[in-house]
């Protein structure tokens, strides 16, 4: 029986001879990611008594979900951190400087196709994007992990989503990925594995689909897959000395769905308040009024995002009732944005550029909402209270959305700007 | 094998009725326990005993990534969750903790509220005492079985070290 690229990936992780969904293996890890939470993975580290870890190489850890420290409780997180990176001698240590986990993963070349990556944070499904299986697990089982590089994992069944057609003026990854949310649902891909294929994906760069992978968690994806291709390559080509494993699907591989989206038709989509299968294209929502805007994180922080954003602004102002925030996704893009001119853009326009890390997104600092207020954002979540209060709002959209937002002061289509 | 009492329930019994939000801020076990599936049926807490199994439909454990919904099973002397289907955060976190996670929906419905049963999760294979029937399931993998022998995750890599 044909195997899909998950199954195959597994199998050779675990070295079992024969696999299908279901199966519980025992996989050997090839990287293990481990972002602010690495403080508690490292208390139950020690409780577990291993005097080392168990390779010191393949352990990352960036600190970045609340840089610099907001708090004092937060700055003993990171001394901690500090202390076991250097301690357990850990070569891919990145302090708060460097960005948000899932850009500078691979931006330091630690995703190669064809291999297994676990993190202790949900959206490291990210890394599929370049034909990698990756997923998020507990703090307690990163402790295992760490000490002896080896993890449990059930078998998950998969689905094929083909993306045909070519995308309009507009429209962008981002709308194509909240699309597929508001159709298949938060729960529409529990425990599943999904593989993307189709012209429409070919044709995205690396970066688009990282936004893809990335957001295939809110369906509830174990994890994401695009398999690697030439533009993978390229992308990783100076990064790592690594060359993994291009891995594709059997031609009689098993899917448990089998999915088709043409997106020559689609529209730009907003995922509203509080749900992100809540989703509706911009124009019904539109005129909304608008106190916040983020561009930024794991989901759309990249130059790419940075530079559609800026040239949304077309020379004009933020809104005055607006305040946009954009935080770059690491420091590389921070340099490679404001080389290429763009952050200016923004700070013009009377926005502000904030450090590398996740910030607003998670509703740590750096732009937290009061009640009654609305957020447009380029994140992935909108969960009830997750930037502030819980009776603010976030409408999740792609960056050219959420900059043409900004500047109106209210939702509006990009398209008709 | 070990013998128990099964305590039934629906669909989508998710992490928020198992232990609700305002008892996270401990994890002290007693006090867990105390608390478990509160919000579904007061009397569980107080009338379960060790050996006894968690039964429900489909999608067990759906909700929130707390550990503590399955600790508080644990605490309580739950041996294992039989259901038709878990939610995938539930079902790492159960083994982890050291329950047995049993996805079969046929046992599911061989299995009524208060029936008394006799579990040998090493064959998979679950007496109904109180019908009389016998139901298997495919055994978990050696290795998980181990860490569920340990009484979970921690307790195995201690003894591992
Ligand atoms: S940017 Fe947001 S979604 Fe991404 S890792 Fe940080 S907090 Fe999580």
């Amino acid at each position: 029986m044909g195997l899909t690229v998950a199954e195959k990936i597994l199998k050779r992780a675990s070295g079992a001879d024969s696999i299908e969904p279901g199966d519980i293996v025992n996989a050997k890890v090839d990287v293990a990611m481990s972002h602010d939470n690495a403080a508690l993975v490292s208390k139950v580290f020690g409780e577990m008594g291993f005097p080392k870890v168990w390779d010191a190489d393949r352990i990352i850890i960036p600190i970045d979900h609340r840089v610099p420290a907001n708090n004092i409780k937060t700055a003993e997180g990171h001394k901690r951190i500090r202390e076991f990176a250097s301690a357990q001698n850990i070569t891919h240590f990145y302090d708060v400087r460097e960005g948000v986990c899932h850009q500078i993963m691979p931006e330091f070349g630690h995703v190669v196709p064809g291999s297994l990556i676990v993190g202790t944070d949900s959206h490291t499904t990210t890394y599929g994007a370049f034909g990698a299986f990756s997923t998020g697990i507990g703090a307690t089982e990163m402790a295992a992990v760490w000490a002896t590089g080896e993890l449990w994992l059930k078998v998950p069944e998969t689905f094929k989503i083909n993306l045909t057609g070519q995308l309009p003026d507009m429209v962008f990854s981002k709308d194509v990925i909240l699309n597929i949310c508001g159709d298949l649902t938060a729960e529409g891909a529990n425990y599943r594995a999904i593989e993307y294929y189709g012209e429409a994906l070919d044709a995205m760069t690396v970066g688009s689909r990282m936004t893809i992978t990335n957001m295939s968690m809110e369906m509830g994806a174990k994890a994401a897959i695009a398999p690697a291709d030439r533009k993978v390559l390229d992308y990783l080509k100076d990064r790592t000395s690594e060359t993994g494993e291009i891995v594709t699907a059997d031609a009689d591989a098993t899917y448990e769905k089998q999915i088709e989206y043409d997106v020559s038709q689609l529209v730009p989509k907003v995922a509203c308040p509080h749900a992100v299968d809540n989703v509706k294209d911009v124009s019904e929502v539109a005129d909304t009024p608008v106190n916040q805007a983020v561009l930024g994180s794991c989901t759309n922080g990249r130059l790419e995002d940075l530079k559609a954003g800026a040239e949304m602004l077309k020379g004009k102002d933020i809104h005055k009732n607006v305040r946009l925030i954009v935080a770059p996704a690491s420091r590389q893009v921070y340099l490679d944005s404001m080389e290429a001119g763009i952050l200016q853009k923004f700070v013009k326009a009377g926005g502000m550029v904030i450090n590398p890390g996740c910030g607003p997104c998670l509703g740590a600092h750096e732009g937290i909402l009061a009640a009654g207020e609305n957020c447009i954002a380029s994140t992935n979540r909108n969960f009830q209270g997750r930037m502030g209060s819980t009776e603010s709002g976030i409408y999740l959209a792609s960056p050219v959305t959420v900059i043409a937002s900004a500047v109106a002061g209210k939702i509006v289509d990009p398209r008709e700007v | 094998m070990s013998a128990g009492k099964v305590w039934k329930y629906g669909k989508d019994v998710n992490t928020d009725v198992i232990l609700p939000g305002r008892y996270l801020d401990s994890y002290e076990p007693d006090y867990l326990a105390s608390h478990a599936m509160e919000d579904l049926d007061a009397t569980f807490s107080k009338e379960v005993k060790p050996g006894d199994i968690v039964v429900a439909e489909t999608n067990f454990g759906c909700g929130s990534s707390r550990e503590q919904a399955a600790s508080c099973l644990r605490y309580c002397g739950v041996q294992a969750v039989v259901a038709k289907s878990f939610a995938r955060l539930f079902y790492r976190n159960a083994i982890n903790q050291g329950i047995a996670v049993i996805e079969c929906p046929e046992c599911v419905d061989a299995l009524n509220k208060g029936d008394e049963i006799d579990l040998d999760i090493s064959t998979g294979t679950i007496k109904n005492l109180t019908t009389g029937q016998t139901v298997q399931f495919k055994p978990l993998p050696p290795f998980i079985m181990e860490i569920i022998s340990a009484g979970g995750l921690v307790e195995y890599m201690k003894a591992k070290r």
